[in-house]
């Protein structure tokens, strides 16, 4: 699939987010690179040991946070460098697709896929499908006209702040802004207009 | 307060071509808590790693990111040279901006936005990372070879010479691999017994060799320097301590007609046998399959046949002998189970491997394969090395070599090169021509790879010296005609069909890994790829170890390769092994799970999720030493980090350190609009 093809609404470009285990698909993703594999430039991938790491609020974390669509891809199942890490990805997200269903989530704008080590060109692909299905599907805009929280502080001491988030919303770590207060545009690290 | 330094390196154009990396560094300037950020040509160089450390020390840097190739090739190279500064080496990350960006984007300008984002992500990280300190954790001095071919022959003699104690696992009931069924080997034309049995002697010998023949890997736990084999001894129904390999069990079986493996199904055995006269070790194995004692058992008859017990002046035959298990701790494992050829039968183990109907599926009389030749060719086989017709014993006088059967075939079977079949179908001919004076060899070739020392040579000489004659070309149908196997092919260099009569094909068919080799590698949790060959960590800069820490792999269980490679290879194998046992203690990444005894609920979610037993319970007390509350704690010798307690724990309170909640939050939070 041709990612330079115009998109559907006026150059839309969709922001996907991608969580990946570090000895298999990050490594096979490594290998779309040295193999010089040309692919859909959408795609930001955040390095974890293993897809068991993956906590589906890191899911809808980075739907709040602005991305369109997200792939998960770990190791093939038994071949786990961690056992079985793999598996409890799978259990939860299995679940986890379920309730993003529910919530009125497309379910196209998440992909979950085994990459190998040794499989660069299916790295490509998984990703220029993704790309292609979620600009059909057009910007992911459920969360962003949600207004919750406004900082009173720089984002950056904030982040320097060591203690633990919690869980489940609100509190210190978590910085929802709102679009329409804080204009569109560039990434976290840009001051939030009180 | 964050104080990050950031370098963005140009890989000279593997990044700066497409990847303006002046107007990263420049995009990094105004992110909050960068102090630093610059770019360079080529920052894994000396004077790169210099830059790092000297703005470490100037501006008293609190984290390091260098945005150039993946941290899989040099995370450790920044670390050691942050570490030499003074800077704890986990604060110092990579940002992926080549295998991820640069080189698999063409459009400058979006290549450009995301290197930005990507580094940016990663400086978001840094700000989170904390210092870590090496674990040490004790290692099992001993190692594990599974394979008793030449390749583990090798790396178990060099790992025991090398002081260290060695178990050798090899399934069959005799070491020695498909070497040891060789007549003689390319370039040299050694007898390959001759050169291997004094090896294979040396292993049953060597004090330090421990010798499971006859026996499989039953499962493995653990990881590097303290895995945790269990090793099922198969029972070949001989008490191997009053056994003395006299051989008058075998005199005596009166089931004669079975098909030799060893033979390739050329040559026949008998239910108690010993598969060849040199076999390590020099013990007998009852097939149950075939044994008429055991086949009536299993019908629920009383025991009839039992000649061999009966002939057996030690008593060593023993029909109620059980598998044993056995369990061994060992610090490293070395995978070297070799290869098996693919047939050309219609019945594949995998879909898109089809056979071969053109050469009539395996079924034609003397259509053999390069084993089978092998096995005629050598003075111990089954016709003492005449070349003789499997169908009517006859000599023949026209054999025709087909190279290229079942590899370099994408539609049929596999699309790699097997490497050895064009120098041992020059070798068949030299050998043919040795023992039948005036037979004809003609071979079928696409191309001749002879890439070896001395192998170009040889070659040239089975075509100039031996008369063998060569046709490129490919044979598009076979079929008998009465004594005769009619063979319709096309000569390229003339551009013409050919047809021509044989009296014995031989087939040059692929190397593929061993069956089973899938089950094996998932036990060790070793990658393979589509076709069971063991993947290597690197192809070029680690090619005898795995991705899993502890486990090598040598020969051609890796790739198809030769007898001179896979010593070579497993002499490396052996060399990682004694330099992993040069110190007591193991030194482990540090970026293991902690619990937060504070918060711990003590629901052990974690405990059951953890893929290696790493988490225990603690007992938190009062001062009067009553226990108050049991929690888990993660022991850091045996995690090994991946982190699914973390995303299980409902209280979220285990953190991976490396990759805790924050760390990932932050790079997500970075990402976002």
């Amino acid at each position: 699939m041709d990612s330079t093809t115009p998109a559907a609404a006026g150059g839309f470009e969709p922001r996907i987010t991608a969580f990946v285990c570090n000895w298999c698909t990050y490594t096979g993703a490594d290998l779309a690179g040295t193999s010089r594999l040309q692919m859909a430039s959408n795609v930001r991938i955040i390095r974890l040991p293993c897809t068991g790491r993956i906590d589906p609020m890191f899911i809808t974390k980075a739907f709040e946070r602005g991305a369109d669509g997200i792939i998960v891809s770990g190791c093939h199942p038994a071949d786990c460098h961690y056992n079985a890490g793999n598996y409890h990805a799978r259990r939860r997200f299995a679940i986890f697709r379920e309730l993003m269903d529910f919530l009125g989530v497309a379910p196209g704008r998440i992909t979950f896929s085994w990459v190998s080590a040794s499989e660069g060109a299916k790295w490509r692909d998984v990703v220029n499908d993704a790309v292609t299905r979620v600009r059909a599907l057009g910007p992911f805009t459920a969360y962003r006209n949600m207004v919750v929280v406004q900082a009173t502080a720089p984002l950056s001491t904030a982040a320097a702040d060591h203690s633990p988030p919690e869980h489940g919303g609100g509190g210190e770590g978590l910085r929802m802004q709102s679009l329409a207060a804080a204009g569109v545009d560039s990434g976290a690290t840009k001051e939030v207009q009180a | 307060m964050a104080r990050i330094g950031v370098f963005v390196c140009h890989c000279g154009e593997n990044i700066g071509r497409t990847v303006d990396c002046h107007a990263v560094a420049e995009g990094c300037k105004d992110v909050p808590g960068v102090v630093h950020s610059v770019d360079y040509k080529y920052m894994c160089s000396d004077p790169g790693q210099q830059m790092v450390k000297k703005a470490i020390e100037e501006k008293g840097l609190t984290g390091v990111v260098v945005a150039a190739c993946s941290p899989h090739m040099h995370e450790k190279t920044f670390r050691r040279a942050a570490a030499g500064a003074g800077l704890n080496a986990f604060l110092c990350e990579m940002a992926n901006v080549r295998e991820h960006c640069s080189w698999i984007h063409e459009d400058r300008e979006k290549a450009t936005v995301k290197a930005v984002d990507i580094t940016r992500t990663i400086v978001e990280k840094v700000k989170h990372n904390v210092p870590l300190s090496t674990i040490r954790i004790p290692v099992t001095r001993r190692a594990l070879v599974i394979g008793g071919g030449i390749a583990g022959i090798q790396a178990a003699l060099d790992i025991a010479d090398g002081g260290r104690e060695v178990i050798l696992v090899e399934k069959g009931p005799s070491i020695g691999g498909h070497m040891s069924q060789l007549s003689e080997t390319f370039p040299t034309l050694d007898c390959s017994q001759c050169i291997l049995t004094p090896r294979m002697v040396e292993v049953y010998q060597h004090p330090r060799i421990k010798l499971y023949a006859y026996s499989e890997v039953e499962s493995v736990e653990g990881y590097i320097g303290n895995f945790k084999v269990t090793v099922r001894r198969k029972a070949r129904s001989v008490d191997e301590s009053k056994c003395n390999g006299c051989g008058a069990c075998t005199q005596v079986c009166p089931n004669k007609k079975i098909p030799s493996e060893f033979d390739c199904g050329l040559g026949k055995r008998t239910a108690i046998y010993v598969p060849f006269p040199q076999a390590v070790p020099n013990l007998p194995t009852v097939d149950r399959n075939k044994c008429l004692l055991f086949m009536n058992r299993a019908k629920g008859r009383p025991d009839t046949c039992k000649k061999c017990a009966e002939a057996c002046e030690k008593g060593a035959i023993d029909f109620d002998q059980q598998d044993r298990l056995i369990t061994e701790d060992v610090g490293a494992i070395v995978v070297a189970t070799g290869y098996q050829l693919y047939t050309i039968g219609k019945d594949q183990p995998k879909d898109n491997l089809k056979g071969y109907g053109e050469y009539g599926y395996g079924t034609i009389p003397d259509v053999i394969d390069g084993l089978q030749f092998e096995r005629l060719a050598s003075a111990s086989g089954p016709t003492s090395g005449k070349i003789l017709r499997p169908s009517d014993g006859k000599v023949p006088k026209r054999i025709v070599f087909l190279q290229c059967i079942g590899s370099r075939d994408p539609q049929k079977g596999m699309e790699y090169c097997s490497k050895i079949c064009c120098m041992y179908v020059a070798k068949h001919t030299m050998l043919y021509h040795h023992k039948v004076h005036d037979g004809k060899a003609t071979v079928f070739y696409m191309d001749i790879r002879a890439a070896g020392k001395g192998y170009e040579e040889f070659s040239r000489r089975a075509i100039e010296e031996e008369g063998a004659q060569y046709i490129r070309g490919r044979v598009s149908r076979m079929w008998r005609e009465g004594d005769v196997i009619k063979i319709l092919g096309f000569d390229t260099l003339e551009g013409e069909p050919i047809a021509m009569d044989a009296d014995m094909v031989v087939l040059a068919t692929a190397m593929r890994p061993q069956p089973g080799i899938d089950v094996l590698a998932q036990k060790l949790s070793v990658s393979y790829d589509q076709h069971g060959f063991i993947n290597e960590a690197h192809p070029k800069l680690r090619p005898v170890e795995t991705n899993t820490a502890g486990i090598y792999v040598a020969g051609a269980c890796q790739a198809p390769r030769d007898i001179p490679d896979a010593v070579a290879m497993a002499s490396a194998t052996a060399s990682k092994v004694l330099g992993l046992f040069a110190n007591e203690m193991l030194e482990r990444e540090p970026t293991v799970a902690r619990v937060d005894e504070a918060t711990c609920a003590g629901c052990f979610h974690c405990e059951r999720v953890c893929a290696y037993g790493a988490v225990e319970h603690k007992d938190i007390k009062d001062r009067a030493g009553n226990v108050v509350r049991v929690i888990a704690y993660v022991n850091p010798g045996v995690c090994q980090g991946c982190g699914t307690c973390e995303a299980t724990c409902p209280s979220k309170s285990v953190e991976l350190a490396g990759f805790t909640d924050e760390q990932i939050w932050s790079e997500i939070q970075a990402l976002g609009v």
